[in-house]
């Protein structure tokens, strides 16, 4: 589904991403760890068509999406939410969905279908889908659920969720998972998932990454991973990879 | 109340109109573009003269003169983003801002090499409506109901129309827009044709009651702009609300002292503003 390789990205002399390469296999959940200034976020930049990479290779789906516009990498089929959501205030929240459903396909969908598709992204995520539900009494929780309904409504093969449970509290964090789950069962969604909640996020994916200072230092299993004493390292410092 | 008084207050209610579907047009492409369009008042000029020209010379009916040049702006406003803002929409907004001051100069001195310095009108004289005790031009009462038209039609497309939407909703996020799928540079030139539209039309319903010459745009740009930085750069109800305190300013302001010093009163009030204010009264981008 989504192959990347040697995937770097260098702002002047600071290399944010170096040499990183992976795959993602049609229905998998993979998750993307690492501490703060990783590389996570650059890499989803890079791959939904934020940021053009210094070097490397991004193939989805087959095809070469590195560097492409971002807007033609939503109509082949990759969707993205961010870590602090950012929905159009002034929109209903219809509306909000409604115009991620119409313009991610390219507006080859009718109005009437658009709307139909958002209610049902709605729907899934547990918002309200009436016209006049506005954004501003939606807490944490509802407007990250509205930042999954909007790239749901896109129709995407493969979401990358950025850090969908950050603010939430732990019931609501369980739910979050839940519907990441949901999305891959029920859709068969592909899905790169980067959070720093990595409780939560082993019991979920199929596989993880970590990364640190943008490069890729394990990769597996999640049972393996956490006791893979170069993530120990990374997380709880050089002492503590042998104990 | 003084019946002169009332008098003022309607035609200042009228002039008001017209600088609202200006200030509309400006902020809309500010919102969205994020560039100041300074040669906003220009395009107005050429529909003017386009309509003139048409009417004149080739006997075109007013009205069919007025859609031709609403389209010809239009058309207008989309070459002067393809040529001139879009490739300097990354560089800094001086640079902009000098590009569409350039225009500025062009369109005058392009106006002046083609009509010269003339002032020329389209021969119509529109009756004075006698309401009450007030005497009202029809000409500004015809361009108040359609520029209300115009800003209605324009609200209805940003309501019910997707590109309407995205339109309204790459004015709040840019990037965001982008990752649904929309793609800015249809966004941008669809909102230039509107920017450009609008100003055509704006020219339609000047040019009944204005004689057009190479400079008709300094009476009408600065006073945009001001309105358009009172209101809120990019608010476009600021814009409209900002119209009708600046033009009320300009018609009692001229009723107590002098038409004269009524714009010098108004400009005071825009530099008060930029102390008191700068991010306007309904908090547009300062």
């Amino acid at each position: 589904m989504l192959q990347v390789d040697g995937l770097t990205k260098a702002f002047g002399g600071f290399v944010a991403v170096n040499q990183v390469s992976f795959a993602v296999a049609p229905a998998e959940i993979l998750g993307l760890i690492g501490p703060n200034g990783s590389g996570k976020s650059t890499i989803f930049n890079l791959v939904s068509g934020t940021l053009s990479p210094t070097a490397g290779s991004i193939r989805f789906e087959g095809q070469e999406i590195a560097g492409r516009p971002a807007s033609e990498i939503v109509h082949r089929g990759l969707a993205r939410t961010f870590q602090i959501p950012r929905p159009f205030r002034k929109l209903p929240i219809l509306e909000n969905v409604a115009v991620a459903a119409y313009f991610g396909r390219n507006g080859r969908i009718d109005r009437g279908t658009a709307v139909e598709r958002a209610r049902a992204a709605l729907a899934l995520v547990g918002l309200p889908g009436d016209p006049d539900a506005r954004t501003d009494g939606l807490g944490a929780a509802g407007l990250k659920k509205l930042e999954l309904a909007r790239a749901l409504a896109t129709q995407p093969r493969l979401l990358l969720a950025d850090e969908s449970l950050g603010g939430l509290d732990h019931g609501e964090m369980q739910q979050a998972a839940e519907m990441l789950r949901r999305v891959r069962g029920e859709m068969g969604i592909t899905i790169v998932w980067v959070e720093h909640i990595m409780g939560v996020l082993m019991k979920v994916v199929d596989r993880v990454m970590v990364l640190h200072h943008g490069e890729t230092v394990a990769e597996g299993l999640p049972a393996d991973v956490v006791r893979d004493p170069r993530v120990i390292e990374v997380y709880l410092g050089r002492g503590h990879a042998g104990a | 109340m003084d019946i002169f008084l009332v008098e003022a207050i309607v035609n200042g209610l009228l002039l008001g109109g017209v600088l609202a579907l200006l200030a509309l047009g400006l902020n809309l492409i500010f919102g969205v573009i994020d560039v100041v369009w300074i040669a906003y008042a220009e395009l107005v000029m050429c529909g003017m003269y386009a309509i003139y020209w048409l009417h004149t010379y080739y006997g075109v009916p007013l009205p069919a003169a007025a859609v031709i040049a609403v389209l010809f702006v239009a058309l207008l406003g989309v070459l002067v983003h393809k040529l001139i803002i879009a490739p300097i929409l990354g560089s800094a907004p001086i640079n902009q801002l000098l590009a569409t001051g350039g225009l500025l100069f062009f369109l005058q001195s392009f106006a002046t090499l083609l009509f010269g310095a003339d002032f020329r009108n389209v021969g119509l004289r529109l009756p004075i409506i006698e309401v009450g005790e007030i005497f009202v031009s029809f000409a500004r009462l015809l361009a108040f109901g359609v520029a209300l038209v115009g800003m209605v039609g324009l609200w209805l497309f940003l309501k019910r129309t997707y590109i309407g939407i995205a339109i309204r909703a790459i004015a709040q996020d840019r990037e965001v827009m982008i990752l649904m799928g929309v793609d800015p540079q249809r966004v941008y030139l669809v909102t230039s044709a509107i920017g450009g539209g609008l100003a055509g039309l704006a020219a339609a319903l000047l040019v009944l009651q204005y004689d057009v010459h190479p400079s008709i745009g300094l009476s009408f740009g600065p006073i945009t702009f001001m309105i358009c930085v009172l209101g809120g750069l990019g608010s476009m109800i600021g814009g409209f609300v900002a119209a009708f305190i600046m033009s009320q300013i300009i018609a009692i302001g001229g009723f107590y002292t002098s038409i004269e010093l009524s714009y010098v009163l108004a400009f005071l009030l825009f530099i008060v503003m930029i102390f008191v204010r700068p991010q306007g009264i309904f908090g547009g981008r300062s």
